[in-house]
């Protein structure tokens, strides 16, 4: 029943905190704040690398036991589109990490202009896995729906891809296994590319918000934030490209 | 308090970002000629510490982390840890299974 | 039991605090759409004790059904559903959330000095996650069950059952994420919300526990989440990654399925080891022995708890290497848990001890975890494996750890800060009464089946070999004492809420700060955030503190 304050208190300060509108009441500081919220996010993605780990471990096991299926399933895939995905993706990070220096500097058409500009190039990446996936539908590559392993088995019966690698043709029981590959590619690109989506939908968020000038009155948190889930995605795919397309395109 | 915050301290400007840009697909580029390159066993090994390398640049310098704190550092070291545990210990049963049974 | 501790206001002039973080905001929807981490570990307090009725339910029906050895109570599938969802709930529905969601919760902002958690909207959303994968759940019950035992093992799962995996598997997906963003809440929070003074080792042993817990949450629970996904692209697509005659293999969603499921044991044993810290120090009076010990040995179990997980597929094909490895590995992970038991065991030696209920749930947990941990070394012992795995030996080790162990914690925890959360005491003669109910009906229920599992009962059997009878009918009578021993709180606790005593701040005269404000608390917690100047379980700075206030009252 005592109301006794048993805890001394911190230095006097006057009846209500002066801080930014920003600030959450729970803080005791904007620096706290946007300390907190960074670790925060750091967390998160490392909840990312362990929910793709799962995938890469499928992949690893993959790969030991099937090599030959990989390479020859690795063939499929355009190094063209894959390349330029990759350029793609790389840029969009430097334009992400553009924007979070606008919002610093507080440069506020230079961090509409980059965040845009991210947002292209996510849809530009986007558009090519598009294109590459209605490829894979088109040839019978997509496992569990009427997957074929005739370019495989045959590899002359798919004359483009033969004309660069002259693949010899798999043993049948080994030729099942490129449907793993598939598995694997359609579930590690799909996966990417659902984090792609939902970064793309809060970049729309951002650049209407970053417009009416949000970021650039000192409260960058958001930004920088979103910047460290956007290059995550970009580094995810960096090991995508290199497990996935360049297994080897020699021989 | 505020020395904890790496935004007021540091703020990365466009040159290195530029620079980075540029490592990055100067090592996109290397990647994809090392693939057409007949290393043997090397192949993947090249592949992986090319992309590597690249993350790597991504995580310090677009990520801030080279400027940010030992607490940013030591949570990325100990993510990176257990996936690695997973991977490693994951393939040792895989690999190990073929040296038949003792 | 002459002796206690207990301090209670003058009963005929105490009061609850008009202003608490109940009366602040009134209607649904200040409970719905709260960011208060203590109505939101209230809400979390009423949806497991549902769900845990729900789970105790089905563990009644199990046992009835090995009354007898045929299987005659219900069909062999039917029994296989009842104990599938019978884990299922228990187990992510209640066990991982009991004492992060709800003490957790409510209890480690105010023990950092802290007005919040880190992101409280965060903390609402992990409550409704939690309730739409329980929803989930319950659903998948309504339209039929699953029957896979909670395991979900391959290819089992996926190519020969036609139950409803999938929607199962969803639930615990969503519940997943739900204790993933308690747990990177609580790191967040007890890295950056420390009050001035708060150093790592002034904190309360409690935070220590539920930090390492929250490291397993975060980095454990994204695998089984990936693995879920699998198993329903498996399900629904026919992917061929489990599959051998696609090239698939079954073990390889072992090891992503064990790689969290192995932590998730250390995620619902070490939130209640911090609890047994709180509580045997309060109640003897004494600091814990070897601070530094324990909040190390908490982190070790930590580390160490994600490196033994195919220890649960000795005998599914992994090679023998591996299984020598992850043998060793297990006998290392059971060195800082006995550490713990150690400490607990020298902070009560010459300690001026009580036994109120929670201390009464802590000795208890004391005996019980210990068993169940050295049964845990047996079966980490790949050659004993063998003989006890898939057996009731199995089954009676990881419930004397879960139950005797975790959820003697969680009542621990639950009436020793229940004056905090409620302002309200519990009735003292029939909470011990409850306990010593709740500790004979343990023992009888689960101690048999270690000799059924010596004698090679297999589990997840509907019927058995009649010479098994009689220990089954031990273990059924003993879970019709459980079952009461549970019920008794819920009524008893709910008693208090209008009718117990008035509790005052600090009833157990306790060290802490969430002893140093009024119970219930304000929604703000503090004032003023408060400045920690003395070490954890300072039991003469609180003589100090109980001096000057005796001094100020007229």
């Amino acid at each position: 029943m005592s109301d006794s304050s048993a805890i001394e208190n911190s230095v006097a300060v006057e009846a209500h905190h002066e801080h930014p509108p920003y600030q959450r009441h729970h803080f005791e500081s904007v620096a706290q704040q946007f300390d907190a919220t960074n670790f925060a996010m750091w967390l998160f993605l490392l909840t990312e690398v362990m929910f793709f780990g799962g995938l890469f471990t499928a992949y690893l096991v993959m790969r030991n036991w099937y090599y030959p299926a990989f390479v020859v399933g690795s063939h499929q895939l355009s190094i063209f589109w894959g390349t330029l995905n990759t350029l793609a993706l790389i840029c969009s990070s430097f334009t992400m990490a553009m924007s979070v220096w606008c919002a610093q500097t507080r440069r506020k058409s230079g961090l509409v202009l980059c965040l845009t500009l991210t947002f292209v190039l996510g849809l530009v990446f986007l558009g090519i896995k598009g294109i590459e996936w209605h490829e894979k539908w088109v040839k019978h590559h997509v496992p569990g729906l009427r997957y074929s392993v005739e370019a495989f088995v045959n590899p002359a019966s798919d004359p483009e891809v033969f004309a660069e690698y002259h693949d010899k043709p798999l043993a049948p029981d080994m030729a099942v296994k490129t449907e793993q590959y598939f598995f694997l590619y359609f579930a590690m690109t799909g996966m990417h590319a659902l984090h792609m989506v939902i970064g793309i939908g809060i970049l729309a968020f951002m650049i209407f918000r970053a417009r009416a000038g949000d970021y650039t009155s000192g409260h960058v948190t958001f930004v920088e934030n979103f910047g460290l889930y956007w290059h995550f995605v970009d580094i995810i795919w960096i090991y995508l490209f290199a497990l996935l397309y360049l297994i080897s395109r020699h021989q | 308090m505020s020395e904890q915050t790496e935004n007021a301290q540091h703020i990365v400007g466009p040159k290195v970002y530029v620079l980075i840009l540029f490592a990055l697909i100067v090592g996109t580029l290397a990647t994809v000629g090392a693939s057409f390159v007949e290393m043997g066993v090397w192949n993947p090994v090249v592949a992986l510490a090319i992309a590597t390398g690249k993350a790597m640049l991504v995580v310090l310098f677009f990520m801030h982390v080279k400027y940010s704190t030992k607490l940013t550092k030591l949570t990325i070291a100990s993510g990176l840890f257990i996936f690695l545990g997973l991977i490693t210990m994951t393939m040792a049963d895989y690999i190990s299974r073929a040296w038949g049974r003792w | 039991m002459s002796s206690t501790i207990v301090r209670l206001p003058d009963q005929s002039t105490a009061r609850i605090p008009k202003t608490n973080f109940l009366t602040r905001e009134n209607g649904l929807l200040s409970w719905l759409l709260t960011s208060d981490h203590k109505r939101i570990a209230m809400l979390y307090l009423v949806s497991i004790t549902f769900f845990f009725f729900i789970g105790g339910a089905l563990a009644g029906l199990i046992r009835l059904e090995l009354l007898t050895p045929q299987s005659d109570l219900m069909a062999t599938d039917t029994y296989n559903k009842v104990f599938t969802m019978h884990g299922l709930i228990m187990i992510f529905f209640f066990l991982v959330p009991s004492v992060p969601a709800t003490i957790g919760n409510f209890l480690m902002p105010m023990m950092v000095g802290a007005k919040d958690l880190a992101l409280p909207k965060v903390n609402l959303l992990s409550w409704y996650l939690y309730m739409i994968g329980g929803g989930l759940m319950i659903y998948t019950m309504a339209i039929g069950g699953v029957d896979t035992g909670w395991t979900f093992t391959t290819p089992l799962s996926t190519h020969y059952l036609n139950t409803h995996v999938v929607s199962a598997g969803l639930a615990v997906f969503v519940a997943g994420f739900s204790s993933i963003l308690t747990g990177l809440n609580f790191i967040v929070t007890i890295h950056k919300m420390r009050c001035p003074g708060m150093t790592w080792f002034r904190l309360p042993l409690f935070v220590w526990s539920n930090y390492a817990a929250s490291i397993l949450m975060v980095l454990g629970t994204p695998v089984l989440a990936i693995t879920l996904v699998l198993v329903i692209l498996e399900r629904t697509v026919h992917i061929g990654v489990f599959d051998p005659a696609y090239g698939g293999d079954p073990l390889l969603f072992q090891h992503l399925f064990w790689f969290y499921s192995h932590p998730a044991v250390y995620i619902m044993i070490l939130p209640g080891m911090g609890v047994i810290s709180e509580v045997v120090s309060t109640f003897s009076r004494k600091r814990v022995f070897g601070y530094t010990a324990v909040a190390f040995s908490s982190v070790a179990i930590a580390v160490f708890g994600f490196f033994v997980w195919a220890h649960h597929m000795f005998i599914m094909g992994i090679s023998n290497y591996a299984a020598l490895v992850f043998s060793l590995l297990t006998m290392l992970v059971a060195v800082p848990s006995a550490i713990k038991i150690f400490n607990w065991a020298f902070t009560l030696y010459k300690g001026s001890i009580t036994f109120e209920t929670p201390m009464l749930y802590a000795i208890g947990f004391m005996g019980l975890f210990t068993i169940g941990g050295m049964t845990g070394v047996f079966l980490g012992a790949a050659g004993t494996d063998i003989h006890l795995t898939e057996t009731y030996f199995v089954v009676a080790h990881f419930h004397f750890v879960m139950v005797g162990g975790m959820l003697m914690a969680f009542l621990s925890g639950i009436h020793f800060w229940w004056p905090k959360m409620t302002g309200r005491m519990y009735p003292e003669k029939i909470s011990q009464f409850a306990a010593v109910v709740t500790y004979i009906g343990f023992n009888l229920t689960f101690f048999p089946q270690f000799i059924l599992g010596m004698l090679g009962m297999p589990r997840r059997y509907a019927s058995y070999p009649p010479e098994f009878q009689v220990l089954n009918v031990f273990s059924t009578a003993g879970a019709t004492v459980l079952g009461v021993g549970y019920l008794l709180p819920v009524l008893y606790l709910v008693w208090s809420l209008k009718y117990g005593a008035i509790a005052g701040n600090n009833p157990w005269q306790a060290t802490g700060l969430e002893w140093q404000v009024q119970s219930p608390p304000l929604t703000e917690n503090f004032p003023e955030i408060p400045i920690m100047d003395h070490e954890a379980y300072d039991y003469e700075w609180l003589e100090l503190q109980q001096a000057k206030e005796v001094a100020s009252v007229g």
